[in-house]
């Protein structure tokens, strides 16, 4: 399976400005951050001033979750958007995965405190004998390495081969959520639809890295 | 957590919702109307249906107050009329309320039939009637893991089939909902979540108990159609699911008749479905409940009780029964 590269390297390697203005001019990370935190901002709000309807907390809860979902999806989707059309957004990736996990932390402490009113054992029970919980518990404790090493610092300690091979789980932790999901509810539309995305997502890695195989190119690919 | 079932005393004054509730209610849906009203003529067009959840049609109902209620506080109007499972309408709990007003509800037949000396196709108001509306507040619970408490009119199931005269070969009830795609979205597209149309079963000592109800109303109004219009039934110590909606079939049979969940998922949905916190869902626990507009976002979880706190009623009809089992 492909893996792109650390965005640190790359950087580097590219020399910035010098191509006019509309090749320089690039969204600030910080206002992606910004942007990303308004879905949050937007539910606290509407829970707060009570109009999240009948169950606000589990309206929250599942709010929470699915941005989660939506930035870790959004996070696989750059790699494939460059490859195919060329549009490089790669230097937000790491923000987008950084936004999935603060989305799933919020998603966490919201089931933590709100739902289950910090009852441990009533917590225990559920991520052992409820497996739509202990696939989440495990997918979130996935995310927390990826998480910490989501900078330049940690490629830099590790070394770009260590950190790619680290940061494939977020392959497994795309399965995770969208099990998850498939098995908390009664009838699964809306989580059959994120699944779907995350299938063609990881099926297109799949499929090329298996072309890239047969075309003999494998040695010159590298891990990057 | 008071929950203990009052057979047969008297209701007190705060078993009922506040009086002002109603009338405050009423008199803002009066203003909305007027405004509405006024803004049309003005050549403005409000989205009147998001000024009232209830569809224009919504008339009052005259009962008595029936014994079994609960003194528990009723649930906000808004709530039960916004927050509903009628996959007819839409997987979303919020669908019902915004699509169910394309359902007509008059007329409408109910067909009583199956092993019954009398067998007959009811006009709905011909079905009705013969007999007094009573209002019951019954607590009601959901698989899903909430509960409201929800003051129900109508008249108790056993009225129906007493005067369908069942057979002694009757061992069991089944009922159907309305199939009509055109006036129900969710029963048409690509996506069906479940078989149409929806199905329900009693056995026939469930059907006959005092506390099963077919509700007609819900506070003191004729039943908006996400809660099921025109006749549905209630059934309170099973999980909600089995209170099927917009009856148009009520079929005596000699054996357990398939019900709509159980088709969908015969491990996670039984035909009894009685409210249980000993037996969880596969997938999830039912020890414990939240009560919907209760506590907002810090919502408190409350204990589910044994056949939904109506044990002393109906647990003799399960006696030696393994309620595992026969979840």
């Amino acid at each position: 399976m492909t893996v792109e590269a650390p965005s640190l390297p790359r950087a580097r390697a590219v020399p910035r400005g010098g191509k006019g203005l509309v090749a320089n001019w690039q969204v600030p990370k910080l206002l992606v951050y910004a942007l990303g935190f308004i879905p949050a901002l937007w539910w606290f709000e509407l829970g707060l001033t009570d109009q999240l309807g009948a169950d606000p907390m589990k309206a929250l809860e599942h709010a929470l979750g699915l941005w989660a979902l939506r930035f870790l999806i959004a996070s696989l989707t750059i790699t494939p958007l460059r490859q195919l059309t060329g549009i490089n957004l790669v230097r937000y990736r790491r923000v987008l995965g950084l936004l999935c996990f603060y989305y799933v932390v919020m998603h966490l402490l919201t089931y933590l405190v709100l739902d289950q009113g910090l009852d441990l054992s009533a917590i225990v029970a559920d991520v052992l004998k409820r497996l739509y919980i202990t696939i989440g518990m495990a997918a979130f404790i996935i995310l927390v390495p990826l998480a910490i090493t989501s900078n330049n610092f940690a490629i830099r300690r590790l070394g770009a081969q260590a950190w790619n091979r680290i940061h494939r789980w977020v392959y497994l932790v795309a399965i995770l959520a969208v099990l998850h999901f498939l098995l908390s509810v009664k009838v699964p539309i809306e989580p059959l639809f994120y699944a779907a995305l995350v299938a063609i997502l990881l099926g297109y890695r799949l499929v090329r890295s298996a072309l890239r195989e047969r075309g003999g190119r494998g040695s010159a690919r590298g891990v990057g | 957590m008071i929950i203990r079932s009052r057979n047969g005393n008297d209701i007190r004054p705060s078993e009922i919702t506040p009086k002002q509730v109603h009338m405050n209610r009423r008199e803002l849906m009066g203003k909305a109307a007027g405004l509405g009203a006024g803004a049309l003529a003005g050549g403005v067009s409000l989205p009147l249906a998001s000024l009232s959840s209830s569809p224009a049609q919504a008339a009052a109902l005259s009962f008595e107050k029936g014994k079994f209620s609960t003194s528990e506080p009723v649930t906000a109007r808004e709530y039960v009329t916004t927050y509903n499972n009628y996959y007819e309408f839409g997987v979303d709990k919020g669908d019902p309320g915004q699509n169910a007003h394309t359902l007509t509800t008059k007329p409408w037949t109910v067909k009583v039939e199956g092993l019954v000396a009398k067998p007959a196709d009811y006009a709905l108001e011909d079905f009705v009637k013969p007999f007094t509306l009573e209002q019951r507040i019954y607590r009601h619970r959901c698989v899903e893991g909430w509960s409201m408490v929800i003051p129900w009119v109508g008249f108790p199931l056993a009225k129906v089939l007493e005067r369908a005269e069942p057979l002694g070969s009757a061992k069991f009830v089944a009922f159907e909902t309305l199939m009509r795609p055109a006036e129900m979205p969710g029963q048409r597209g690509l996506f069906q979540p479940l078989e149409w149309p929806y199905v329900e079963g009693l056995r026939i000592d469930e059907a006959m108990h005092p506390l099963t109800l077919l509700a007609t109303g819900i506070f003191d109004e004729t039943l908006p159609n996400q809660n099921g219009a025109p006749l549905r039934l209630v059934v309170p110590w099973k999980y909600g699911f089995k209170g099927i909606k917009s009856i148009v079939r009520i079929k005596l049979v000699d054996n357990v008749p398939p019900t709509t969940w159980n088709i969908q998922n015969s491990n996670e949905y039984g035909f009894y479905s009685n409210v249980n916190p000993e037996v969880d869902h596969p997938r999830w626990s039912q020890k414990t409940e939240r009560r919907i507009g209760e506590g907002g976002l810090l919502v408190k979880r409350r204990e589910t009780l044994p056949f939904n706190g109506y044990a002393d009623e109906v647990a003799s009809l399960y006696s030696g029964m393994d309620l595992r089992k026969f979840f």
